[in-house]
């Protein structure tokens, strides 16, 4: 080994240092942007490490030129669309970069394959090279497939096509019997077979996974590219790749339990599909007589002689963008002296934490944010639980064993002095039963559009106490 | 088994259980900035792409380098600057 290999072998794990660093100042919001920066400074050396690596022992020009070319292109589209999008398609965009990992993973295998299957490829490589393109195969088109849903381009309902079973079935035998070739005879056509059948099986792996299960969805795919890199990784003999493939995988997989978890779902139950419609259906009005209506101005009322209000935002509140609303209604009834605090489950929004971004977004200072197990023994203590979009993860119900929600881990709102719930219509969330938080004794319901009550609610506040 | 083999598999298991040892301490408030930013990190598969791209020889060979390093800048550029700008709304 010279000088510079092992030069640049140790900057690679300086690299892997930063990445693990940059994670660890995740661990609180204080120190979080700093540690995306350490991140980003990991990545840089790492490319820089590799152009110097290249300009060592590489004539050629083309290879170099084609590279440059892609990243210009590439690195474009990535700054424009991370610019552009709204906090509420983040959930879209991180499928996105998971596809375009996952996609990119497969394609390095393939690359290497082609270049070697000349001259004979071995058990390692063929081993590796299959599980890095199968992968990263389903993470690319299961992560496009996910993003079109999410943005609406694909019907976010469960697709249960007749036979899909049947497809998946074969699917995975041509997988495994293209896998099997390989290991008798290389050939890069079989390889593309497997990668399409892969690439099928993707589609057809979350079609038929309804929206509101995205959560898992995503996290799952994140897994899945990282793990993709990693095997990378191993076919092109890369430390770097492999801790940095390993680290993400570690992430995704820890998240995808803790979804799963929250919404009371086994991440198997979550892929064999066909559970779950999205934001959820307005229709159903079952138990309308039975709960207490209020109006804007008794909430408002309400809400103002408040001394504690626990404020409960769902995905209601996101679709309906109505989370600066909120956060002005919160800040006004704050600068009267009442204690706001936010409730926010694990699930709340449409991937792990969306809701926290939403809220930052509106800004919304973190430190009232809190999580379910820091705000349950609060309940008691609140005068108000204010819900806004938020309906199975409230439900009382869950405490008791028999129904779909039974397990499911819930905010305390039923223990609050009183409740009021604003919301269209006595709709079903997405686990399809009636929420018996509605027809509670300190439960009022204000029927109105999200965006709209918020705004009224803070306008009433205003002239009424003023 | 080759001993780079086993090394490899050696630095995959320790780096999977470091991961799941920094990433559960992450607090529920700041998941959505995590996984984009562990999204970005598997962006690393750009230098896997740059090491092909050195040996790349033949015209399918630079087609795949093109399509795949523009999609693992996309990763890299744009998870990062979308991870920043998420953090920077949160503040106390």
């Amino acid at each position: 080994m010279t000088t510079t290999e092992v030069l640049i072998r140790l900057g690679y794990l300086a690299a892997a240092v930063c990445f693990v660093l940059g994670l660890h100042l995740m661990n609180s919001p204080a120190t979080a942007r700093r540690g995306n920066l350490v991140s980003a400074a990991g990545m840089a050396l790492a490319v820089v490490l590799t152009c110097w690596h290249l300009a060592t022992d590489r004539p050629g020009a083309t290879g170099p030129i084609v590279l440059a070319a892609g990243v210009l292109v590439g690195g474009v589209a990535g700054a424009l669309l991370a610019r552009r999008v709204a906090m509420t398609a983040m959930p879209q965009l991180v499928s996105l970069f998971n596809a375009v990992g996952g996609g990119a993973a497969a394609l390095v295998a393939v690359t290497e394959y082609a270049r070697l299957a000349d001259g004979g490829v071995g058990v390692r490589t063929t081993v590796t090279t299959l599980l890095d393109v199968v992968i990263g195969a389903i993470t690319f088109t299961g992560s496009l497939v996910a993003a079109g849903k999410l943005q609406g381009w694909v019907t976010g309902s469960p697709v249960l096509f007749p036979g899909r079973r049947v497809v998946s079935i074969a699917l995975v035998a041509v997988v495994v019997a293209g896998a099997v070739w390989l290991f008798v005879a290389p050939s890069v056509a079989v390889l593309v077979v497997v990668i399409a059948a892969a690439a099928a099986f993707g589609v057809a792996m979350v079609l038929p996974i309804g929206g509101a299960d995205m959560p898992v969805v995503i996290s799952l795919l994140n897994a899945f590219t990282g793990t993709a890199v990693a095997m990378a990784g191993f076919v092109l003999d890369s430390t770097a790749l492999i801790i940095a493939g390993a680290l993400v995988g570690a992430s995704g997989t820890i998240l995808t339990k803790l979804m799963a978890d929250a919404m009371n779902r086994s991440v198997v139950s979550v892929l064999v599909g066909g559970f779950g419609t999205g934001d959820g259906p307005t229709a159903a009005i079952s138990a309308t007589a039975a709960v207490r209506r209020t109006t804007v101005d008794d909430a408002a009322l309400q809400l103002a002689y408040a001394r504690r209000v626990i404020v409960v935002p769902g995905y209601g509140l996101a679709a309906a963008q109505a989370q600066h609303e909120l956060s002005a209604l919160a800040e006004l009834l704050g600068s009267r002296g009442v204690d706001v605090r936010y409730a926010i489950h694990p699930v709340a929004g449409r991937m792990p934490g969306h809701m926290n971004v939403l809220l930052a977004e509106a800004n919304v200072p973190y430190p009232m944010l809190r999580e379910m197990d820091e705000i349950n023994p609060e309940f008691p203590l609140a005068d108000v639980a204010l819900v806004v979009g938020a309906n199975d993860v409230t439900n009382p119900a869950a405490r008791r064993p028999g129904n779909p929600v039974s397990g499911m881990p819930i905010l305390d709102v039923d223990k609050a002095r009183s409740v009021i719930v604003i919301k269209r219509s006595m709709g079903h969330g997405y686990a399809g039963i009636d929420n018996e938080l509605y027809a509670g004794d300190g439960t009022s319901m204000l029927f109105a559009d999200a965006k709209s009550a918020l705004a009224d609610l803070s306008a009433a506040v205003k002239t009424l106490v003023g | 088994m080759s001993v780079t083999l086993l090394t490899d598999l050696t630095v995959f298991v320790l780096a999977v259980l470091v991961g799941f040892e920094v990433i559960s301490k992450v607090p529920a408030t700041l998941h959505t900035p995590l996984m984009s930013g562990a999204n970005s990190i598997h962006g690393i598969i750009l230098i896997g792409v740059m090491i092909i791209a050195g040996e790349a020889s033949t015209l399918p060979e630079y087609v795949l380098v093109a399509v795949a390093a523009a999609f693992a800048t996309a990763n890299v550029v744009g998870g990062y600057l979308v991870t920043d700008r998420m953090l920077e709304m949160f503040r106390r």
